[in-house]
């Protein structure tokens, strides 16, 4: 095409006009940061001990999960599937159902398939009860083996809902209430949540609270195993299955992840009057204070001095730093409840996080982000459910931020806006080991005002000219 | 260095004794044993259903059309038409580079799709899907043609995409085209490059009108080069210096518009057979354009390639086609130079696609390397006839080699480097054996042509021979 041309769709591509016409869109969605049900299936699986994720439907879809996955955490991500075809829209899976199970069980020794399924086999209406009893009953599928199953339609919901429903399905099918008193172990379920750095500061704050906990599903160690010269199919350190059946008698849960847990949450207190609190993702002070007070309530120990000392040192690299956020715009995008966290860091930091914008939001998330707000007295800020990354484009070209939050993808965004990008969330391709870093805790709150101020340090150095490239920053 | 061809039968026996009799009896038809003399194409079964229940490497037919084919088109919009994993999962992904004004002359960087819900499954796609073509014309308004890739409900539902297409082809004057690669067809991604070539065949091929005036004798078109890493462009450097004439590339960095007049070319230049003969056999047939098949993976390979394909050109061509050789035989003999000593004898095992597993054989050679086994995801039997040749006797080869089969042989060929895709490569690094990504180039490349090859020792080598390797065991373990 001609440079004018191309000049002139460009401009016109800038304009409010543009921006309204692709508010309008109905039909058709651009760059959206949503994955579908069965990959959160598959990594919910990834956290229980000698687990095979079985996904019943075609093989491309658990080819893509395992990509997905696989190149997030970089890491191998084990999966299996009922490779159904033609024939299997014609007759339905169970004859795939069975020899799967049948060679899955020779080749991968597992002691639960943890069973979800794809838009196929939801379409088709195979019904994965009778195929797993049928399974069993002709010896396709042992007794030995668990085989907990949820229905994980990729034409509903999220990642988060996949998830969600797996954990849901694998807790319910194992766990076995007792009469017996509750015990003293509080069971943390992180939510669909690719940071492991997470996990592991959440594991580490309890282990200096003196806590017994529970994690469901742990795969902090599986999807970050050390590289020894072994390759495990089942790497060690994933939440043990006899754990899984005790965990309803449990004394309390956390839900890190208000929008990735319902279900689970859910059945946890009402079939099993297990006390339940789901609490904000502890991401930035307030929040973190919060999960800890939480935490000294359940157990009735108090936040132990230790902690109260990184509190310190979190509110001094924020003190030491804050200059360099005030009054700074945000554009944040990405899953709900990291997005809740992240605006609550933000706003203590006197940044100002502009546009919240979540794929997968629902009406509550937006309430929730606006009370945010409103606590803060910030109005200006905007947040969009159901909205994507060309809907953020149109938003970044027409009313400009400093930079953006979120995952690998928004920087397509980013560099046409011509702002710093720093990677949080699902999922992250393009920049390693972020994943290990907590955001949650203080801890958290240390990295994410590192990155961030750092980053815009980085471009003001890369940016000024030799007399305002000075040494002190 | 003899193979034994005993020892691997053995090895091969020992693998698949822990399948059940059927799966057994199923699996071993698809490894076999190379021998050049008894049987090309019969080494291994192929093309045929995998097991269920094992780590297949292979996609859908799906991955197929919008993945390859069809997806690195940059100036037509790919809708992902169904539900919201795919399109997901395979945006940007495949690495086809292209140059152009993002959203205005390319639209690689995108991810677009109709993101069907519950209600669409219900109440069928088609108003949804024409209503997203018009959303589509009217915010991207230099896009040159949609592409409808279907998504496995498509075709469960009934819907009528063709229909739809046809109306929206109508209404905004661009190719809107139905492709029917739901990723339940078939049996791996193969079917889906066969439907996107068939659709191409009916919906793009003869389009154009040829400006007579503009053609010369040494107009050509690349067929089957995906631009991953920027392959297309070191290629067609090597084919602008031996004096021909590219008009077109497919697909990578490639045009509709170019697509629609390649009718007009002398000759195709076929490097992904696996993908695109199809297409170019329909040219051959319809239009009288013959084919022929090139490997530019490492200079003795490309060397031969460039001479065979300067034989279909007068001697002005041939004479030039002579100068890039000799032009680049010092700088190949400095890279070999350069590598070769640090990598003679490493031992090397390929699974991959449809073609690389064959198509790098020569390049891994140059460095004196030594492919142990070859495996293929999604070939075919005429691509296990011309991969008997490329590899020595005794060599393993397999069709739709899964995980553990894949692990189990590593632990006994004990390879230096595995050559695979993004599922493999942890397990192997795992394992303490380096690994190069070979469908991806492992986020570098381009490997195709003389400047690919020394981007391609290089990385051999830095995996190789990464000082990291030798840090696996703790010092208090040695």
């Amino acid at each position: 095409m001609e440079k004018e041309e191309v000049k002139k769709i460009k401009d016109w591509m800038n304009t409010e006009e543009y921006k309204e016409k692709n508010f309008n869109r109905k039909a058709i969605t651009i760059n959206p940061e949503r994955a579908c049900q069965p990959l959160g299936a598959v990594l919910c699986a990834a956290g229980f001990e000698d687990t095979m994720p079985f996904v019943h439907g075609s093989h491309g879809c658990v080819a893509y999960y395992r990509n997905n996955l696989s190149r997030h955490f970089r890491e191998p991500i084990a999966g299996v599937c009922t490779s159904l075809t033609e024939d299997g829209a014609v007759f339905g899976g169970q004859a795939n159902g069975f020899e799967g199970f049948k060679n899955a069980t020779a080749l991968y020794k597992p002691k639960m398939f943890a069973i979800s399924t794809t838009c196929m086999s939801e379409i088709i209406g195979d019904d994965l009860g009778s195929i797993v009893g049928n399974a069993r009953e002709k010896g396709y599928l042992s007794e030995d083996i668990s085989a907990p199953y949820a229905n994980t339609p990729s034409f509903a919901g999220s990642h988060l809902e996949g998830y969600d429903s797996m954990l849901n399905a694998i807790i319910e099918t194992l766990g076995k209430k007792r009469d017996a008193a509750k015990a003293d172990i509080i069971n943390i379920i992180p939510g669909f949540d690719t940071t492991v750095g997470n996990i592991n500061e959440v594991k580490r704050i309890l282990k200096i609270f003196g806590i017994n906990y529970l994690v469901l599903a742990d795969y902090s160690n599986t999807l970050d195993s050390p590289l020894n010269g072994e390759y495990k199919l089942y790497p060690d350190g994933a939440t043990k299955l006899e754990d899984v059946k005790n965990c309803v008698n449990n004394k309390a849960a956390i839900a890190m992840q208000k929008y990735a847990t319902k279900k689970t949450a859910a059945m946890l207190s009402e079939k099993f009057g297990q006390d339940v609190r789901v609490v904000k993702s502890p991401i930035g002070i307030n929040y973190t204070d919060e999960f800890l007070m939480t935490l000294s309530e359940l157990s009735g120990k108090e936040v132990p001095q230790e902690i109260e000392d990184e509190r310190g040192r979190a509110i001094d690299s924020m003190t030491d730093a804050q200059q360099y956020i005030h009054g700074k715009k945000f554009a944040i995008f990405g899953d709900p409840d990291m997005l809740i966290g992240l605006t609550s860091y933000l706003l203590e930091m006197g940044g100002i996080p502009k546009y919240v914008l979540c794929s997968n939001g629902t009406e509550d998330f937006k309430k929730e982000i606006e009370d945010l707000f409103a606590a803060y007295s910030e109005s200006g800020a905007e947040v969009y459910i159901d909205k994507d990354l060309w809907h953020l484009r149109s938003l970044l070209m027409t009313g400009p931020v400093d930079m953006l939050l979120g995952p690998s993808h928004g920087k397509f965004a980013a560099r046409e806006a011509n702002i710093p990008h720093i990677r949080v969330g699902y999922p992250i391709f393009d920049r390693v080991n972020i994943h290990r870093y907590p955001l949650y805790g203080y801890s958290g709150v240390i990295n994410l005002t590192t990155w961030i101020v750092n980053k815009f340090l980085d471009v003001l150095d890369d940016t000024s000219d030799d007399a305002h490239f000075e040494l002190m920053r | 260095m003899a193979v034994n061809f005993k020892e691997n039968e053995g090895i091969v026996e020992d693998i698949l004794s822990v399948y059940s009799e059927k799966a057994k009896k199923n699996r071993k038809e698809h490894i076999g044993i190379n021998s050049k003399e008894t049987c090309g194409s019969c080494v291994a079964k192929s093309n045929v259903k995998s097991l269920p229940g094992v780590m297949t490497p292979r996609g859908c037919a799906y991955a197929g059309s919008k993945g390859v084919v069809w997806g690195p088109v940059k100036d037509v919009i790919n809708i992902s038409h169904g539900p919201i994993g795919c399109g997901m999962y395979s945006w940007g992904t495949r690495r086809n580079l292209a140059n152009g004004e993002p959203g205005i002359e390319n639209f690689m960087p995108f991810q677009f799709t109709t993101d069907f819900k519950e209600r669409d499954i219900v109440f069928g796609g088609d108003k949804k899907l024409e209503q997203a073509i018009k959303e589509l014309h009217e915010l991207f308004p230099s896009a040159k043609g949609i592409i409808i890739d279907s998504e496995c409900p498509i075709g469960l539902i009934g819907d009528d995409i063709e229909a739809v297409a046809k109306k929206m082809t109508d209404e905004i004057k661009i190719p809107v085209i139905p492709v029917r690669c739901e990723g339940f067809r078939g049996v791996s991604q193969s079917l889906g490059h066969h439907i996107a070539n068939d659709t191409i065949r009916d919906f793009v091929v003869g389009t154009g009108e040829i400006d007579e005036s503009k053609k010369t004798p040494y107009d050509v078109a690349i067929l089957g080069d995906y631009n991953i890493g920027g392959d297309v462009w070191s290629s067609m450097k090597i084919f602008k210096e031996m004096g021909l004439n590219v008009v077109a590339h497919w697909s990578g960095d490639g045009s509709i518009e170019e697509m629609k007049i390649t009718h007009g070319v002398n000759y195709n230049l076929l490097h992904c057979y696996r993908s695109m003969n199809y297409i170019a056999r329909h040219f051959e047939e319809k239009f009288g354009i013959p084919w022929i098949e090139y490997n530019f993976f490492g200079p003795t390979k490309i060397k031969e390639s460039i001479r065979s394909i300067a034989k279909l050109f007068d001697g002005n061509i041939q004479e030039k086609s002579e100068g890039v050789i000799k032009a680049y035989e010092p700088k190949m003999q400095e890279v070999i130079d350069k590598y070769r000593p640090r990598l003679e004898g490493k031992k090397v095992m390929i699974l991959v696609g449809g073609l690389r597993p064959r198509h790098i054989v020569g390049a891994y050679e140059d460095l004196g390397m030594k492919v142990v086994s070859a495996a293929y995801e999604f070939a075919h039997t005429d691509d296990y006839e011309r991969t008997t040749k490329e590899l020595e006797d005794g060599t393993i080869i397999a069709d739709d080699m899964n995980e553990y089969e894949f692990v189990e042989l590593a632990n006994r060929l004990k390879p230096d480097l595995v050559a695979s895709g993004i599922k493999e490569k942890y397990v192997f690094q795992k394992m303490g054996i380096p690994f190069r990504q070979m469908h991806s180039w492992d986020y570098s490349g381009p490997y195709h042509g003389y400047d690919g090859f020394e981007i391609f020792a290089r990385d051999m080598d830095l995996a190789v021979n990464s000082p990291s390797w030798k840090l696996v065991k703790p010092r208090w373990k040695k």
